[in-house]
């Protein structure tokens, strides 16, 4: 059986993370949260949730020493990234007054804040919380049977800035147009919440499962 | 494309059942919290929140089985409000799956706890609730000020003021309930929720008087509400999600169909 890690740094609820999987797995998976990195190293597939903020992350990848096996693991293996687990791969988030992320990533991790202030927008709530859509902006095999501009579960206030805008697998509109997720590789990283976005976050999950990292 | 308003139907919760009713023709058991929560999913709700009504102390961690028991087959962003004191109750039921929690009471009895939360887990997951009634009377500006107990207590607390003091606190969301309008169905307090939603920088959900359709959109255009809430109208099937959300597409607002 395929096993399937949820990468578990301390960081992040899990349970919904894991409930979503459970619930598309059909029971063909072997679905383990864990924090060693000998587990991640000898998986299939990986999940990389996060949650909070940048500098407390990237603390936590390192006490639980997991910096290795979690850049090996992207390189070797079909590897999603989850809200502050597409942040962090990343070279630097502006958060807490700039924090080295693990540069796996060409590119940066801005504050809407910041963002809107430059282009003049002043209305918009922060956190950027609730339902957006998300414009795909290459083909995909993770973005099978899910629609064009179809809605998925939001919750941040930073967002992420990539150097080669190629790697921007969908686009989404707050104020200002950024890149809510990014493919390079066997990874594919979204800020927005799959397990929290009803049927079209389940058929992520679904084609994630059955993605080959090609 | 933008961010949709949301529309969140709120369940009252005592002893791991919902109470108050719910009427859908075609569930079997109208106290299911799973069952009634899938529904609304079913129809389209953005989010569910829960209100942990339980008087009991010794039922009272019943709030979390169900919780756990939604969130494994529901895959939306559930939110728990009531009783929550301690950080301790928070992470319970951020674990059992919970994505935010609603703080009252506590935070009126010690704002410093908001700051607390949000540094722990992460502002996203903190909502606060304000019960807030009208006390400026007729001519006189707009005030309106914190209630606790259901609205019976008065704090002496304005609430505005304590809007901009829980965002800078680390709140990241608020929960605005008008006790002056809760129970009537004749609508949101408008002006409060304008008033509150223009002042602060992050989301409000506007709450207390909904009726009809109309309530809600009014909620959205003239309340500024990034989101309303409700709970009899939908309970009693008087209108579905999906008729609500209509209805606000109709009246030019940005939902997710």
């Amino acid at each position: 059986m395929e096993k399937v890690v949820i990468v578990d740094y301390g960081m992040s609820n899990l349970h919904s993370v894991f409930s979503a999987l459970k619930e598309v797995s059909d029971n063909k998976f072997d679905i383990q949260v864990s924090q060693d990195s000998k587990t991640i190293d000898s998986a299939d597939r990986i999940i990389f949730p996060g949650q909070g903020a940048a500098a407390d992350c990237m603390r936590q990848i390192r006490a639980f020493n997991l910096v290795e096996s979690i850049q090996k693991a992207a390189l070797e293996k079909p590897f999603l990234g989850i809200c502050m687990g597409m942040q962090v791969l990343l070279e630097r988030s502006d958060e807490n007054a700039g924090t080295e992320c693990l540069g796996m990533i060409k590119g940066s991790v801005n504050a809407f804040a910041e963002a809107h202030k430059k282009a003049g927008i002043k209305r918009l709530k922060i956190p950027h919380m609730g339902w957006n859509t998300i414009k795909q902006s290459i083909d995909h095999p993770v973005w099978s049977n899910i629609n064009q501009d179809s809605y998925f579960y939001f919750v941040h206030s930073y967002f992420v800035h990539l150097s080669d805008s190629r790697q921007a697998a969908g686009k989404t509109d707050y104020g200002i147009e950024f890149s809510s997720v990014l493919a390079d590789g066997k990874v594919f990283a979204m800020q927005c919440h799959p397990e929290k976005s009803a049927d079209n976050g389940l058929q992520l999950l679904t084609n994630f499962l059955k993605w080959n990292g090609n | 494309m933008s961010l949709a308003k949301r529309i969140i139907p709120c369940l009252d919760v005592d002893a791991g059942r919902v109470v108050k009713g719910v009427k859908f023709v075609d569930i079997r058991d109208a106290g299911d919290p799973v069952e009634i929560a899938k529904r609304y999913n079913q129809e389209g709700a953005d989010e569910i929140t829960f209100l942990d009504i339980t008087a009991s102390s010794d039922e009272r961690d019943t709030i979390e089985h169900v919780v756990e028991q939604v969130a494994s087959q529901v895959f939306i962003p559930l939110t728990v409000g009531g009783g929550i004191r301690t950080i301790a109750d928070i992470r319970r039921m951020l674990n059992a799956g919970a994505d935010k929690v609603g703080i009252n009471t506590a935070a009126v009895h010690n704002p410093e706890f908001v700051k607390e939360a949000a540094d722990k887990v992460g502002s996203q997951c903190i909502v606060v609730s304000i019960d807030a009634k009208r006390v400026s009377k007729e001519n006189e500006p707009n005030k309106w000020e914190i209630f606790t107990h259901g609205g019976r207590k008065p704090t002496g607390i304005d609430a505005l003021e304590w809007a901009i003091k829980m965002t800078q606190y680390g709140a990241g969301e608020v929960l605005l309930t008008s006790m002056d309008q809760d129970g009537t169905k004749s609508g949101f307090d408008l002006e409060l929720t304008r008033t509150i939603s223009e002042a602060v920088t992050i989301p409000v959900i506007a709450s207390g008087g909904v009726g009809n359709l109309e309530h809600l959109s009014d909620g959205v255009t003239k309340g500024q509400a990034d989101a309303v809430l409700a709970a009899s109208i939908f309970h009693f099937g008087e209108y579905t999600i999906a008729e609500a959300k209509q209805h606000m597409q109709n009246q030019g607002i940005t939902v997710r169909g």
